[in-house]
């Protein structure tokens, strides 16, 4: 396959991805901030998304103060920031018509078609009415697409760049996502001490556990009340959580294998022990080196391994 | 003038339409159309636009911009009522194509050979060596099949003569990129989709193995260093106009899509880099003209082309389709001689006419063009697409003076042609059904044969009058039938 072809791909499926996450978080927040609490708890759960993002200072230079709707805005149809919403959905579709040849008949269809309705209903201020019911059609767009692309490509080398694409990206949003819910609550992490603390507790955790569809899971998995280590545990380490770091890594790596020729290659020792340690890790010892320190090492080396992919494989370097 | 109305024989159409002046063989479709109510038909068009625009079959204009600054995606207007050409008609135009795509190559590769024909005197040697699209690195060249021109897209066009019937014409060849036949599937597709029922009243022949047929003629193309020849397209990239078409014939094919930056020569092979390292390329099916194929000795600036392609081609390592240098053979001012080709190599009366044409660089016929602007095409001989042109009849008198102008400053540059008649056909407007002005282009492949597939595209020009077709100029496609006998 050509090498700009592979790269075409890994890209749209890593910005229907992130399209996907940031709906998942902004529909979380603005959840939220449905709820009666303080205005400055809303304030820190903005901030928080725009840090998740590394769009804080973008943000602030161009709206100022943080408020709910300038926020939303800002991530779901300001063109001019390459995160939000609209721009992830761009570029899957410029990605997806670069190589459209290479794609199924549905799976091009599915990212025009997105790509077409997203700007009407922006167009008819769909977002703007119900802001809960866009979010969904954007979570539901990108399951359509994942499952479109699994159910017509061929098992060959372009399913194999799309899906490393998803889990490569879903890898380093969960571990954003996480780092920032609990860096800001980092100082009574062991529990609350009031009363009202701990109703409070309830809806922060349990809101991250919905942004990545996962409060349920956790009850099924855990049978207990919602203690933050247990979510980091979910998050980070089980592996049959599908948007765990564990369950996204072991995805990079088994795609990796299959577009690898060389079992030996230093991209896939990289992504396999990246594995093998999430696989063997336990949640109490990340928590006890530090949990932000951990999360910011797993972010930089999913960075590394993005950037071996390519050299190895998109943006080879011979002639 | 006379018109000719290829459904109807009698033009504005009789309302309400009787039977009686509907074409034999359009007859089966007039009695189908009568039974339709404009409201659905009306549907129908909607849905046509909304599938076209979900898949993507779009075109890119140059220039335009939406409010976003993005470049703008235009649909290419599909009428819904098919060009119909009946059996006997296709198998004449089909030897006379096959006629006038043999000539054709037979006289590139003399020009870039022993130039036969100039030296009987029937082409001057000016018209041949000084022509913009001439390419000395071509000389001695040898191609396989002495094929140059795999991909033909033959402009054909009629009109009405003093007796009212209508006579086919060839208006131009088109021998370098000729675009639009991803278009001819799409409309076929679009019938079959709409109306289903159509296609089981009629024996219409199908179009859907054109790109088998083009895949054949690329890999019969393929230089003989290897016996499993790798074939890709070559285009500009996704900005250009007809990128759909590129993508489109790749994936049909199955052959990789390939832009410059993924090609690389090394010792005067050429190849592709992927993700298993290099591979080689055998046969190039490019859509970029031969200005940019190679910085090394076209354009120094293009970043569209390969460095080292020309040498390698040179070398017989690699094939490229259309050949470098076809296009001397597609020049306005290369077209009045192609009569005398098909006599000179061939030993054969045309089968297709040409249009007269005069050629204002020799003095009397710029005179008789100078005297009869307000009558006449005027045509710039290296222009495309419908730019460069004057239509006489339809012409304001401050373009008439501006051409006049151009012509005795140039009068090298351009060709004059009568005001032809274009037939027309039924065409949805918003008043309803009306007569609208259309062409014909097949599409000829050569590889060690000739072959086609029945009919081509048919594109109508949507305003009233117009007799420019091109989608850059507003110009529609109709599906074109050629019934089977």
């Amino acid at each position: 396959m050509l090498s700009r072809t592979a790269d075409h791909l890994f890209w749209m499926s890593r910005y229907t991805e992130r399209a996907e996450n940031t709906a998942r978080m902004l529909d979380v927040n603005y959840q939220t901030s449905l709820l009666p609490q303080s205005a400055e708890v809303a304030q820190l759960g903005w901030e928080g998304l725009l840090s998740i993002s590394e769009l804080l200072g973008a943000y602030q230079y161009q709206h100022g103060a943080v408020t709910a709707r300038a926020v939303l805005d800002f991530m779901v149809k300001d063109e001019g920031n390459p995160s939000s919403i609209v721009s992830c959905l761009n570029a899957a579709r410029e990605n997806a018509r670069a190589v459209r040849g290479t794609l199924t008949t549905e799976v091009w269809e599915t990212h025009n078609q997105t790509w077409l309705e997203v700007h009407r209903m922006l167009r008819a201020g769909d977002f703007e009415r119900e802001p809960a019911q866009f979010f969904e059609w954007v979570k539901f767009r990108s399951h359509l697409s994942r499952g479109v692309t699994l159910g017509t490509m061929l098992m060959d080398e372009a399913l194999y760049f799309m899906r490393l694409g998803t889990f490569l990206e879903r890898a380093d949003n969960t571990a954003r996502l996480v780092d920032v819910k609990f860096h800001a609550l980092e100082t009574d992490f062991y529990g609350a001490a009031s009363a009202r603390d701990q109703e409070y507790d309830f809806y922060h955790w349990s809101a991250i556990l919905r942004s990545v569809s996962g409060f349920e899971i956790y009850r099924k998995v855990y049978r207990d009340v919602i203690r933050p280590e247990r979510v980091a545990d979910l998050l980070i380490l089980r592996a049959d959580m599908p948007r765990s770091l564990h369950a996204s890594v072991n995805e990079v790596v088994n795609n990796l294998g299959k577009v690898s020729d060389d079992p030996r290659s230093e991209t896939l020792r990289r992504a396999g022990k990246l594995r093998a340690e999430l696989q063997f890790g336990r949640i109490d010892e990340i928590l006890a080196t530090g949990l932000h320190a951990y999360l910011t090492q797993f972010l930089d080396r999913i960075n590394d391994l993005g950037s071996h992919i390519s050299s190895d494989f998109l943006q080879p370097s011979y002639a | 003038m006379q018109q000719f109305d290829e459904m109807y024989t009698a033009v504005p159409y009789a309302q309400p339409s009787g039977s009686a002046a509907v074409r034999p063989h359009y007859q089966v479709f007039a009695d189908w159309l009568a039974c339709q109510d404009a409201g659905a038909m009306a549907r129908r068009r909607e849905e046509a636009e909304m599938v076209f625009r979900r898949v993507g079959i779009t075109f890119a204009v140059y220039g335009d911009k939406d409010e976003d600054g993005a470049g703008v995606e235009r649909l290419i207007p599909f009428d819904l009522v098919p060009r119909i050409i009946s059996a006997q008609e296709w198998a004449m135009m089909e030897r006379g194509l096959v006629q006038r795509v043999t000539a054709l190559n037979r006289f590139v590769h003399d020009v870039y050979h022993q130039q036969e024909i100039i030296k009987a005197g029937l082409v001057p040697r000016e018209q041949v060596e000084r022509n913009a699209q001439f390419r000395s690195q071509m000389m001695g060249v040898e191609v396989p099949n002495q094929v140059y021109s795999h991909i033909s897209g033959i402009d054909i066009v009629r009109a009405a003569n003093a007796r009212g019937q209508g006579d086919y014409y060839v208006l131009e060849d088109n021998l370098r990129v000729p675009s639009g036949v991803s278009y001819m599937l799409e409309d076929r597709k679009m019938m079959m989709r709409l109306f289903p029922e159509l296609f089981s009243a009629h024996q219409v022949a199908p179009v859907a193995h054109y790109p088998d047929l083009l895949l054949e003629t690329l890999r019969q193309s393929s230089p003989a260093t290897t016996a499993e020849p790798t074939v890709v397209v070559l285009t500009p990239g996704m900005h250009n106009s007809a990128y759909f078409e590129h993508a489109f014939l790749a994936q049909q094919m199955g052959v990789e899509l390939v832009e410059g930056q993924d090609l690389f020569t090394r010792d005067n092979f050429v190849y592709m880099r992927t993700t298993r390292g290099p591979r080689r390329v055998d046969v190039i099916y490019r859509r970029v003209d031969d200005d940019y194929l190679d910085p090394r000795v076209f354009r120094s600036n293009s970043t569209l082309g390969c460095a080292g392609l020309i040498e390698a081609y040179r070398a017989g390592h690699v094939s490229i389709c259309n050949a470098v240098g076809t296009g001397v053979a597609d020049d306005k001012s290369i077209y009045p001689y192609v009569p005398s080709m098909i006599e000179f190599y061939l030993g054969e009366k045309p089968i297709l006419n040409n249009v007269p044409t005069y050629q204002c660089r020799k003095a009397e016929d710029l005179a008789y063009t100078l005297a009869h602007l307000d009558e006449l095409v005027v045509k710039e001989v290296h222009g495309a697409g419908g730019y460069g042109m004057l239509v006489g009849p339809a012409a304001s008198r401050a373009e008439i003076e501006a051409f006049r102008q151009a012509l005795l400053a140039r009068p090298d540059s351009y060709i004059a042609q009568p005001t032809l008649s274009l037939s027309s056909s039924p065409t949805y407007v918003d008043s309803g059904l009306a007569p609208r002005h259309i062409d014909l282009r097949p599409y000829v492949l050569c590889g060690k044969t000739v072959q086609m597939v029945p009919g081509g595209l048919t594109r109508v020009a949507l305003k009233e009058g117009s007799l420019v077709v091109n989608s850059s100029q507003g110009g529609g496609t109709k599906d074109t039938w050629v019934l089977e006998a």
